[in-house]
């Protein structure tokens, strides 16, 4: 796993931790790592954190998206958290407003609402 | 051109300045732009020989060889009275037009002088009196302009104070949020009213923000455009938002229009949009036994 996403399993949850730095090798990497997880592990909830994303382009955006319909095409209930205000207004700008994946405003919300559908 | 080719409109206001300077105060006065209302006889005669001296000595050194250009060094000191001239005026109520005609005035009692001196050489006369008039309509519309830049100082300033003044997010409760939009939505608000609410759910960890629109006069293509923006940019942050204060009005311009909200949830109401954000964050509004018989 490379040093730019890290994938992390908090209950039957996988967490995606993206870093700023991310690159385009970081993300096919973490894109194969990610699904393969997802079915060894029977998770059904994947939570990912861009909090630490200060800036994003079309790459990014497409990125994120790109996780999340994986995840939901391997039965998992993907949740896109942290992002900063900036990035909302950046992505919002550039007419990527992620339309297929859910969002929350951290990981706890999240996972609160992975539970509530006891998908956690 | 040499300066020396308006060398009788010089000598004219060297030699005549007090005969020019009536004859400028007496066409004002025919024309109708003295103001007698506002200005008394003293102070308009002091203003126009003010300018009448700077008019005179600014002749003097000017380069009239190409267009006039009021900007260069040689007019400073005749901007300088006319600024002073039209700040005072304008203070008291004159309108531009008038500050123009003002200036304009001075063309005809100059020209007349210039007859009486120079009836035995038309040529020479047709010069002097064609180059005055260059300089007096520079003259003009520099005025104009003076005018036109201090207006837009004026409305840059309050433009600046309305965008601090019309963006206030207030919480309503615990995880709940609101923005009443007022007057009108341009790019420029729009953005500064995302970014405001989009630091604000950080700050508050809200979940619903109700953007209420009761005060917003327009909703025109831009406007929704906008509108969906701002919620799209919530959604994105992981909180929801609830556009409230449509009337029927806008509602049926905006499927006119073409507009579709689509995910976006709207109430009639904030009212109604408070209850709705309520329910969601987990609360609910119930009326407490009447005691007051």
């Amino acid at each position: 796993m490379s040093e730019a996403a890290s994938i992390y399993s908090v209950d039957k949850v996988l967490l995606v931790a993206i870093r700023d730095n991310i690159t385009d090798t970081d993300i096919i990497n973490l894109q194969e790592e990610l699904s393969e997880r997802i079915v060894s592990q029977k998770a059904r909830g994947v939570v990912i954190d861009i909090a630490a994303l200060e800036i994003v382009d079309t790459f990014v955006g497409r990125i994120l998206a790109q996780l999340s319909a994986i995840s939901r095409l391997l039965a998992a209930e993907t949740y896109i958290v942290g992002m900063r205000p900036a990035v909302a207004m950046t992505l919002v700008e550039l007419d990527m407003d992620l339309a297929g994946s859910r969002t929350a405003l951290s990981l706890s919300h999240a996972l609160r609402a992975l539970k509530a559908k006891g998908l956690a | 051109m040499t300066a020396a080719q308006m060398s009788e409109v010089q000598t004219i206001l060297a030699e005549e300045f007090e005969a020019v300077l009536e004859a400028w105060f007496a066409t004002q006065k025919r024309e109708g732009v003295r103001r007698p209302d506002l200005f008394s006889d003293a102070e308009s005669r002091r203003q126009l020989s003010e300018l009448l001296r700077a008019f005179a000595a600014a002749l003097q050194q000017a380069d009239l060889s190409t267009a006039v250009d009021i900007e260069a060094e040689a007019w400073s000191d005749l901007r300088l009275a006319l600024s002073e001239v039209t700040l005072v005026r304008t203070e008291r109520g004159v309108a531009p037009w008038e500050m123009t005609a003002f200036v304009l005035a001075l063309k005809q009692p100059v020209a007349s002088l210039l007859q009486e001196r120079l009836s035995d050489d038309t040529g020479r006369l047709l010069q002097e009196v064609s180059d005055f008039g260059r300089v007096v309509d520079a003259f003009a519309m520099h005025i104009n302009e003076h005018f036109i830049a201090e207006r837009d100082e004026i409305i840059d300033r309050q433009r600046a104070e309305m965008m601090e003044l019309s963006t206030p997010v207030v919480q309503l409760w615990e995880r709940v949020l609101t923005i009443p939009l007022i007057g009108t939505l341009d790019s420029m608000r729009a953005q500064e009213v995302m970014e405001n609410l989009l630091n604000a759910i950080v700050e508050h960890q809200a979940e619903v923000v109700i953007v209420d629109i009761t005060g917003v006069r327009v909703v025109d293509t831009q406007v929704a455009q906008h509108l969906l923006r701002t919620a799209a940019a919530v959604r994105l942050m992981g909180a929801e938002a609830i556009i409230s204060g449509i009337s029927p009005k806008i509602a049926q311009t905006m499927v006119e229009l073409g507009v579709d909200v689509g995910e976006v949830t709207t109430r009639p109401t904030i009212r109604a949009a408070l209850a709705e954000a309520f329910r969601r964050v987990g609360f609910s509004i119930a009326r407490i036994e009447d005691t007051r018989v």
